[in-house]
């Protein structure tokens, strides 16, 4: 009989803490190969298009931004919840809800239109998603609930509260009954950064914007300090004067404000309207990229665009190879089990332990079971 | 024991090492331990001890070494291995259930399947014959500190082991307390059975103790008769030099100095079932003097800090003032911001975040304080400021460190408390407030730190200091009041307190205090 048991290493190797990612993405390559092996594809040919051919021409450059930016804004506000301990499982709730409101503007008032409607627009949606993460924020202060179960149960709240928009209220009326609302006005629309390259909005210059905001706000200024200190030792942060219930509200509402900002520069940038489905998991793989990313706002960028490039590989796997494009959740999926796998390894160290009985007799030397 | 086996010692270790990391725990340790005698195992906090009986009782695996019992080789893989031996131990730290009865702790533990009933009339039989009284049938969550130990002293019993292991038995007990713990070992000893005893207090150890193995920094540095050993010849030993001693003058006049912390009817009730209510603690502390606290752990300390510092605001904003302003509905930040501060008990997670810098840690009690300092325009941190601040603590304290401004888990926990003192004293603070200021730090650091606090009281401010260990707090305070189950006694001037009397007041002799039932039984 056999067990395993996890011993807590006396130091962290800080060149494998740097590695893990790498490390991590090799072994999804690894596993990934042996997938492709199994569904009859040669692994190579797949690889190439699966990772290359998506990124071989400049137009392909713009998708990758555009599925990109909505990663990594939602990315950088999930590392500032985990690096607090605060575990907002939401974010796709929130990405729909801020593009429910955001879009509020041009459905309701098809008529105005104007340099001021993209702001506000961009700014409702940063405020419904806010609003959307007090929820649970709400519920855990004062009822002690569980936020992982809070936040993720209201994603299913949003996902079918937008479907019921579009189908009923919302609606288009000379939409022929597609579940869609109308095309947004042009001053609803958040322009192109090179039209004459490629669809690249300013989702993506937002993105990078909130990245660099966010580093500086973890590493230089006090309130990351505070967000720190609470979410390594709570009591310590007790101790400084720091509220947690404070700090669990700023945590998901800053959050919930990024996932708005991404749901509604999706919806009035690559979409140009609401339709029952806003986006193709982008609240849960930005969980992978803040992982991926180490948790920090700088290493989430990186690893945005290569979770950007796991959806365009698999709808190019789909049409070239005939395979579903669900293996790009598998692929997901693999990364975030190798990423989570490595960092535990890097803390832990895994000891086999025998079941051997003691025994009386002299010098019972331990029989090593392994 | 058959007669082949007469002079042959119960207990021999050679050679015993067990590293953790690039720390060395403990260095070849030999170790005898005859049949019949009080052993001790002397040493500061830190030097080994705890480390070496793990290994004896099976918690902890060797690296190298060995041990023989009765003369033969064993290796002594787990707890349950140890007890079968006849090896037993009594914690530091008890492992009890507190919802559950003395008897049924004590039936987890023996796992042979006889009924409660049994058990129970067995262990009031054992407490009674060696006098340490129990009542089987009482919860261990309404008993003291001491009647818990008794419970684990009878478990141990129970099993009728050959070497009981005492882990700073009396850290937690009155005088008198200790005194009656005192009278069953020897007791024991007379029966034949050995003992290890492990403590840094000299005194104990050179009245109950027959030999002695002395430890310093995970290595023997001696085997000696305590009762042939002085006190201070044993002290150096330990520490390996002459401790200076802290110097206090008496202070003049403090009837008349200005209340800077006073505490009035503060009461709090306990936030979970196992928690101390505090009742209608009184307490005025000047300018200028040092108010000890003593109490045997548990008796609503951490409860009272907690209330003093602010981490738990109070109901009442007059039942805590500071420089003569109400307090008790500020935070510990606005307490802060009024001239106090605050040292805690536990030092890695409360005092100091583990994972952070030393210049980091100091932000923790000083972000608010020191904004103007520390934090710059929009809420940016100054870290070239922090850096400096950090390292001139580091220089004040004496803080010995690897790195220039290594995590604060990196170092040893005397270092780590002399910067976390020295991060207050740094303030000039008015009011400070210390929770066991040297648990833990080696006799040099701690005797820095007792002098660091009187000098601050002599400067103008009022310290409050709460202990456990009692010759700290005759060192360094002017008055000690004491703590008994939430309730604080009136605090006696330094020149009419004896030992005996605090030690009285520490068993709970305070008028108005209900005794266990237990006692009349």
């Amino acid at each position: 009989m056999m067990r395993l048991e996890l011993v807590k290493r006396p130091q962290r190797s800080m060149l494998f803490s740097a590695l893990s990612p790498f490390i991590a993405f090799m072994l999804t390559i690894i596993a990934g190969a042996i997938l492709f092996a199994l569904l009859g594809v040669n692994p190579l040919k797949a690889f190439q298009i699966y990772f290359l051919e998506p990124v071989s021409q400049v137009w392909q450059l713009h998708e990758l931004a555009i599925k990109a930016a909505p990663l990594i804004l939602i990315g950088v506000g999930l590392s500032v919840c985990y690096r607090a301990n605060i575990w907002n499982i939401g974010a796709e709730g929130q990405f729909i809800l801020g593009g429910i409101v955001g879009s509020s503007i041009p459905v309701l008032f098809p008529q105005f239109e104007g340099p001021l409607v993209l702001p506000l627009m961009l700014l409702f949606g940063m405020v419904g998603g806010a609003a959307y993460a007090a929820i649970p924020a709400l519920l855990k202060t004062r009822f002690n609930t569980n936020e992982i179960l809070t936040s993720l149960m209201l994603v299913y709240v949003a996902q079918l509260f937008l479907d019921w928009l579009v189908r009923g209220p919302w609606r288009d009326p000379k939409g022929f009954n597609f579940p869609q609302t109308i095309q947004f006005n042009d001053s609803a629309i958040l322009p192109e950064l090179m039209p004459a390259s490629g669809r690249a909005n300013w989702g993506f210059v937002f993105a990078l914007v909130a990245a660099v905001l966010v580093w500086i706000l973890m590493s230089r200024m006090l309130k990351g300090f505070e967000v720190r200190v609470l979410g390594s030792s709570p009591r310590a942060g007790r101790f400084a004067g720091f509220g947690i219930n404070r700090m669990v509200f700023f945590a998901f509402m800053l959050s919930g404000a990024l996932a708005g900002l991404a749901g509604i520069s999706e919806v009035s940038g690559a979409i140009g309207q609401l339709q029952p489905v806003i986006s193709p998991g982008y609240g849960f793989a930005a969980i992978i990229v803040a992982f991926l990313g180490r948790l920090n706002p700088l290493g989430i960028v990186a690893a945005g665009l290569v979770l950007a490039l796991t959806y365009l590989g698999g709808e190019a796997v789909q049409s070239a190879l005939g395979i579903s494009d669900k293996v790009a959740r598998v692929f997901q999926g693999m990364l975030l089990f190798f990423v989570l796998g490595c960092d535990t390894l890097i803390h832990y160290r895994i000891r086999l332990i025998g079941f051997a009985a003691p025994k009386l007799e002299s010098a019972p030397k331990l029989e090593e079971a392994r | 024991m058959s007669a082949n086996q007469d002079g042959v010692d119960l207990l021999e270790v050679r050679g015993l090492t067990k590293t953790f990391g690039t720390l060395t725990a403990c260095d070849h340790i030999d170790l005898n331990v005859a049949k019949g005698e009080i052993h001790a195992l002397l040493g500061e906090n830190g030097a080994g001890k705890s480390t070496l009986v793990k290994m004896l009782f099976g918690t902890l695996e060797p690296n190298s070494g060995e041990v023989f019992w009765n003369g033969q080789a064993v290796t002594i893989s787990n707890p349950g291995f140890a007890k079968k031996l006849g090896i037993g131990m009594v914690f530091q730290h008890f492992s009890l259930f507190e919802a559950l009865t003395a008897a049924e702790n004590i039936a987890l533990s023996l796992d042979d399947g006889s009924p409660i009933s049994t058990i129970a009339a067995k262990a009031r039989a054992l407490s009674y014959s060696y006098g340490l009284p129990l009542d089987p049938q009482s919860l261990v969550g309404d008993l003291s500190v001491g009647e818990r130990q008794r419970i684990e002293i009878i478990r141990c019993l129970l099993q009728t082991p050959q070497l009981i292991i005492l882990d700073e038995p009396t850290s937690v007990l009155t005088p008198q307390e200790a005194d009656k713990l005192f009278e069953t070992l020897e007791r024991l000893r007379s029966e034949g059975k050995s003992i290890l005893y492990i403590s840094h207090r000299l005194e104990e150890v050179k009245r109950i103790c027959d030999r002695a193995t002395v430890l310093r920094h995970g290595k023997v540095v001696g085997h000696c008769n305590p009762r042939k050993e002085t006190a201070a010849s044993l002290a150096r030993m330990m520490v390996g030099n002459d401790v200076q001693a802290v110097v206090r003058a008496p202070v003049q006049g403090i009837e008349t100095a200005q209340p800077l912390l006073e505490i009035r009817a503060l009461s709090r009730r306990p936030a979970t079932p196992f928690s101390i209510p505090l009742r209608n603690i009184n307490l005025t502390v000047r300018a200028g003097e040092v108010i000890g606290i003593a109490g045997v752990a548990g008796n609503g300390q951490g409860e009272f800090f907690e209330s003093v510092s602010g981490e738990v605001p109070q109901q009442d904003p007059a039942s805590v003032r500071i420089r003569g302003k109400d307090a008790g509905g500020l935070s510990i930040t606005g307490r802060r911001l009024m001239g106090a501060a605050f040292v805690p008990e536990e030092r890695l997670g409360h005092g100091a975040a583990p994972r952070m810098k030393l210049s980091e840690n100091l932000l923790l009690s000083r972000h608010a304080t020191d904004g103007k300092v520390f934090v710059g325009a929009g809420g940016m941190v100054k870290s070239d400021a922090t850096y400096a601040a950090a390292q001139r603590i580091i220089k004040a304290m004496d803080v010995r460190k690897s790195a220039l401004d290594p995590e604060a888990a990196a170092l040893s926990g005397g270092n780590l408390q002399k910067f976390i003192v020295g991060r207050e004293l740094d303030r000039r603070p008015s009011v400070m407030v210390v929770n066991q200021p040297t648990w833990g730090v080696d006799a040099g650091a701690a005797a820095h730190i007792r002098q660091t606090l009187i000098e601050l009281a002599r400067s103008g401010s009022a310290v409050l200091v709460i202990s456990q260990d009692l010759d700290e707090l005759f060192e360094i305070s002017d008055a000690i009041a004491v703590m008994h189950n939430g309730e604080l006694s009136k605090p006696l001037p330094i020149a009419e307190a004896t030992f005996e009397k605090i030690g009285m007041l520490m068993g709970g002799a305070e008028p108005g205090h209900a005794e266990h039932a237990l006692e009349t039984s």
